[in-house]
């Protein structure tokens, strides 16, 4: 039997055959999976929680059910992930674990109800191990904004893996989980994507239920999946998308059965490269080489390769910057002390209660993005903040329709950067926003983005491409992310440093 | 000594909006979940994720609620918006779960309607610009907007007097209610005297009553009435500064707070002082307002479309579809009253004004000759209604079936019985619910109206009493009395007096008595 590293280091869809054809019980899954995060997760912290009971329970259901000769499509879910080992970002609640967002306000904040994503890909057959580190409330890139101190790339200690998901992308990269969900409201899964070398797509806006998952932006956040391999990531998609009763944003169009992309022709898509993003200041002529090269593949693999403009993606963070504080104002407003979450001691009366709770239980990002959103919503500002923000919206959205009558996915960078070190950007905040910048403009517009990776840069860092489409077109992306995969042969198993 | 409210409009003019909040309870459940609607219970328990606004939890918009609210546009003549969506309005307090509350803002449901509001003559006294010699006068309301939003839970302070805030050393807060879906009606500044407020409210209650929106009690606040009130000197244009009174439970203590804070506004501008803007609480015991909190310090509640819903489009066809359920409406109704049952203004008002007297008076007159409809209304209107008042009971806990009643106006019209007996039978209708006509039986109340028979022992009495015959034919017309009596006495007082009358006015000169 090959060793708990070597399993994990499996596709989803590897380790799911080896349980379903009854070569691994789903327990044994789970124990290569607790050796592993044993073995790493001192010096990644990808975990703010663990949850191995949970996951022995799902497995010995699963085994017995596999000991009565159920098979996938018949008594087991057949989405392809069956005895998965799975985690989540600490903002999806599940019963039986806490959900804090990493704020000390909600530390000891219980769980009372399942988020619908989660549920979903759980009822597909998935082990859950834990919840994950992220930047306080998904405020961040470099999850250096935890209550609960930072997430460390695994590819290099030194480096932070990305955020706001940084434990998302940390716990797959170094083998701790096959498959982990994310939230990205402006690049949160697609960033730490590029930084920690795995799979990560942000759905389009609406494609999966946000039920359950803490808001930050309402009109912007998407749960969405991180996996080793583009087949683990389309089958995560299909079994956490579709219309959920509890959201009334998600959306009633059909999931496709999104495997049918992969290994698809890709002869013919035609691929826009977008080459003002390439030239914007602080661009890292890898990351730039590293775009070109994929699309010189894609061309060489048959596909119509173009260039295309997005001017007014130039006004992507100003305007980010407006919503989304804007909405995470409302949004956080809830914590407050009064029903779960700290309360802070000798408060004299209501409103001292909640300024002392909301002081004691917030980080200074967090507090710094409700001040933010606050201002930019007060009488004599709306106007000039947010309802200008909101139209800049719209112009961005034109772009991308634009962009998208002639072709079918957009090839850019996912971040400027390969991941940064630790403490490099934390004392200043427009640095570090900049990092979202390639990616803003795509939760803006509401469409689909996935980061691939496919190469290492000379300082041994993941490199990667993303790959943007139309709303609900996430079919298009999968397409040329598998050949693309396929022609890389990205190896995670690379992973130095563990 | 403060004046009344008759002396301070002759320098005064009030004017007056209302703010109307009912809660919807036709939907049965809450506006962004599916928790249960009801008063009472054990508190938090009919709570769940979403209306508690636990971390994740997103509202659905309750489709029925919006319907109920686009009826109650129609049938208030409002405009209905095609493109319309909620808001979040940012304010913090322990009895909202998100500290927000969905509501909408510059994209209400509803806008630009009215109302028409009928004032009786004891009402007429408020007003000065009004014909005093007329019986009643009608006055158009506008309404502002009609627009959705979320309740929200209750408070209540421990430790202090009459759970008041002041003195309370803590607060329990009890969410059963936050969410339950409330329709917000504002009106225009357009009402002038305490009784137009009333009336409007009223004929507004009865309005969601007709539609079925809500139970409308205004006890336990299933329907709340806030007042902007402010004077002006009369024949100004411009506003007075107004004061917001809460905490109206009922009409009368919606008439009477409104009078008292016109008199109290009135002397603090005749005293040289200002009239604050402020929310004032009435207080119904010592019939005062008294100062609640001050909103000098404007609130900032910093609106922006709710983000978790998308905003809505009403098509031709939805408007359409919901305006088919609109039911005859009060003003028809009283309309088709006068029309269909000959009946007098006044008795349509109160058959209409209330929808189990409504439905009682026209379950009786199905079937009924038509020319009984007004004396049916009468027994209703006058008798039933008087019963009631006098017995303390609710209609739908009288015995006298709406059958019965009518049974008792044919048996009455037919000269089964005389009018007075009719009385004696409804009273005891009233008190056993028996049928009128085996209360006739048993009492052998029976009249007699056999002209034959009757004619018999009017001839056998003439002929008793020729010097009385006489003295009637020389012009002592008083003695008809006379001659009734003696029938009434020999035939037990059943004899139909109009028949007699009849037969006697032959027989002593050709002329009818009374006539």
């Amino acid at each position: 039997m090959m060793d708990a590293r070597e399993l994990l280091f499996l596709p989803a869809t590897g380790i799911s055959a080896l349980v379903t054809s009854r070569e691994l019980s789903a327990r044994e899954v789970v124990d290569a999976a607790c050796a592993n995060i044993d073995a790493c997760d001192e010096r990644v912290h990808a975990f703010n929680q663990r949850s191995q009971d949970l996951a022995y329970t799902a497995a010995d259901a699963l085994d017995a059910k596999l000991a009565a000769g159920a098979t996938p499509g018949d008594g087991l879910p057949d989405s392809g992930l069956v005895g998965a080992p799975v985690a989540f970002k600490d903002n999806m609640n599940l019963l039986g674990t806490r959900t804090t967002c990493s704020s000390r306000i909600l530390s000891n904040y219980e769980s009372v109800y399942d988020c619908t994503a989660v549920r979903r890909l759980l009822d597909a057959g998935t082990l859950p191990l834990g919840k994950l580190n992220m930047d306080e409330f998904a405020f961040g890139s470099s999850t250096e904004n935890s209550a609960f101190g930072p997430t460390h790339n695994p590819w290099d200690l030194q480096r932070v893996p990305g955020g706001s998901s940084g434990g998302s992308a940390a716990a797959v990269a170094a083998g701790m989980a096959s498959i982990t969900l994310g939230s990205d409201t402006g690049g949160s899964i697609r960033q730490p994507g590029a930084c920690c070398g795995v799979v990560a797509l942000k759905p389009t806006y609406g494609r999966v239920s946000r039920y359950g998952c803490v808001a930050f932006a309402s009109s912007l956040d998407q749960i969405g999946p991180f996996a080793h391999t583009v087949r683990d990531a389309a089958l995560a998609l299909r079994a956490i998308a579709g219309k959920d009763a509890f959201d009334a944003t998600s959306v009633d169009t059909p999931v496709p059965d999104y495997t049918q992309a992969l290994g698809a022709d890709t002869a013919g898509l035609r691929v826009a490269v977008a080459t003002d993003f390439l030239e914007l200041d602080g661009v890292d002529p890898e990351v730039k080489a590293a775009v070109l090269d994929a699309a010189e593949r894609l061309d060489a693999l048959g596909a119509e390769v173009g260039e295309c403009a997005l001017p007014s993606t130039q006004y992507g963070l100003s305007a980010y910057y407006i919503v989304a504080p804007a909405e995470a104002s409302g949004n956080l407003a809830r914590f407050d002390g009064i029903r779960y979450g700290l309360r802070a001691e000798d408060a004299t009366d209501v409103l001292d209660l909640y300024m002392r709770s909301r002081a004691e239980g917030f980080g200074p990002e967090t507090i710094r993005r409700v001040m933010i959103g606050t201002y930019a919503l007060s009488a004599g500002y709306y106007d000039a903040y947010y309802a200008q923000a909101q139209k800049a919206r719209t112009v961005i959205k034109a772009d991308f329709d634009r962009v998208f009558a002639d072709f079918d996915l957009i090839l850019a960078p996912t971040a400027p950067t390969p991941a940064f070190k630790l403490g490099e950007k934390t004392a200043d905040p427009l640095s570090m926003y900049l990092s979202d910048v390639f990616t803003i403009p795509v939760n803006l517009a509401g469409n689909t983005g996935l980061h691939l990776p496919t190469k290492l840069s000379s300082a041994g860092l993941p490199l990667g491409v993303q790959l943007i489409a139309n709303h609900f077109d996430e079919a298009n992306i999968f397409r040329a992310a598998a050949a693309l995969e396929a022609d890389y042969r990205f190896d995670h198993r690379s992973v130095a440093g563990l | 000594m403060r004046k009344t409210l008759e002396e301070v409009i002759q320098t005064w003019e009030p004017v007056i909006g209302l703010e109307i909040h009912t809660e919807i309870t036709a939907t049965r459940t809450k506006m962004f979940c599916g928790c249960q609607i009801a008063h009472g219970g054990e508190p938090n328990t009919r709570v769940c994720p979403v209306c508690l606004g636990m971390p994740g939890a997103l509202p659905v918009p309750n489709e029925a609620a919006i319907e109920w609210t686009v009826l109650a546009g129609l049938a208030t003549d409002c405009e209905i918006e095609r493109v319309s969506q909620f808001h979040r309005k940012n304010y913090f307090y322990p009895d909202m779960p998100k500290n927000y509350q969905i509501s909408q803002y510059d994209r209400p449901f509803c806008k630009d309607g009215h109302l028409t509001i009928e004032v009786d003559k004891e009402g007429l006294a408020q007003r000065l610009d009004r014909d005093l010699q007329a019986e009643s006068y009608e006055t158009r309301i506008g309404i502002t907007r009609i627009h959705l939003e979320e309740d929200t839970g209750k408070m209540v302070h421990v430790g202090g007097s009459e759970g008041r805030i002041a003195g309370a050393t803590h607060s329990l807060v009890d969410y059963n209610r936050a969410g339950t879906p409330l329709m917000e009606l504002v009106s225009e500044p357009d009402i002038r005297t305490p009784e137009e407020a009333r009336r409007f409210v009223q004929k507004l209650r009865l309005i969601w009553l007709t539609l079925g929106i809500s139970d409308g009690n205004l006890e336990n606040g299933s329907m709340r009435v806030d007042a902007n009130i402010s004077l002006r000197p009369r024949g100004a244009t411009e506003l007075g500064t107004r004061a917001e009174v809460k905490n109206m439970n009922s009409f009368k203590a919606l008439h009477d707070a409104v009078a008292y804070e016109i008199t109290r506004q009135a002397e603090v501008l005749e005293e040289g002082g200002r009239v604050v803007q402020e929310t004032r609480h009435w207080d119904a015991g010592r019939k005062v307002t008294s100062s609640l909190r001050s909103k000098e310090e404007a609130n900032d509640y910093r609106y922006f479309p709710e983000p978790d819903m998308v905003p809505f489009e009403f098509s031709e066809e939805f408007i359409a579809g919901v305006a088919a359920r609109l039911p005859e409406l009060p003003d028809a109704r009283r309309r088709r009253f006068m029309s269909d049952y000959g009946l007098p203004a006044s008795d349509a008002t109160i058959l209409t004004s209330d929808l189990e007297l409504c439905a009682y008076y026209e379950a009786a007159a199905i079937g009924l000759d038509a020319e009984l409809a007004k004396p049916l209304a009468n027994l209703i209107v006058n008798d039933l209604v008087g019963a009631l008042n006098t017995r303390s009971e609710e209609l739908s806990e009288s015995q006298v079936s709406p059958q019965a009643a009518a049974e008792l106006v044919t048996l009455c019209d037919e000269g089964a019985i005389s009018g007075k007996q009719a009385k004696e039978v409804f009273a005891e209708m009233v008190e056993t619910g028996a049928d009128p006509a085996a209360i006739i039986e048993r009492k052998g109340l029976k009249q007699v109206s056999d002209s034959a028979e009757l004619a018999g022992i009017i001839d056998g009495i003439l002929a008793a009493n020729p010097d009385k015959v006489e003295g009637y034919r020389a012009g002592k017309t008083g003695l008809m009395g006379f001659f009734v009596g003696q029938v009434m006495r020999q035939t037990g007082g059943q004899a139909n007096p109009q028949v007699v009358n009849e037969l006697l006015g032959e027989r002593l000169g050709g002329e009818r008595l009374g006539a």
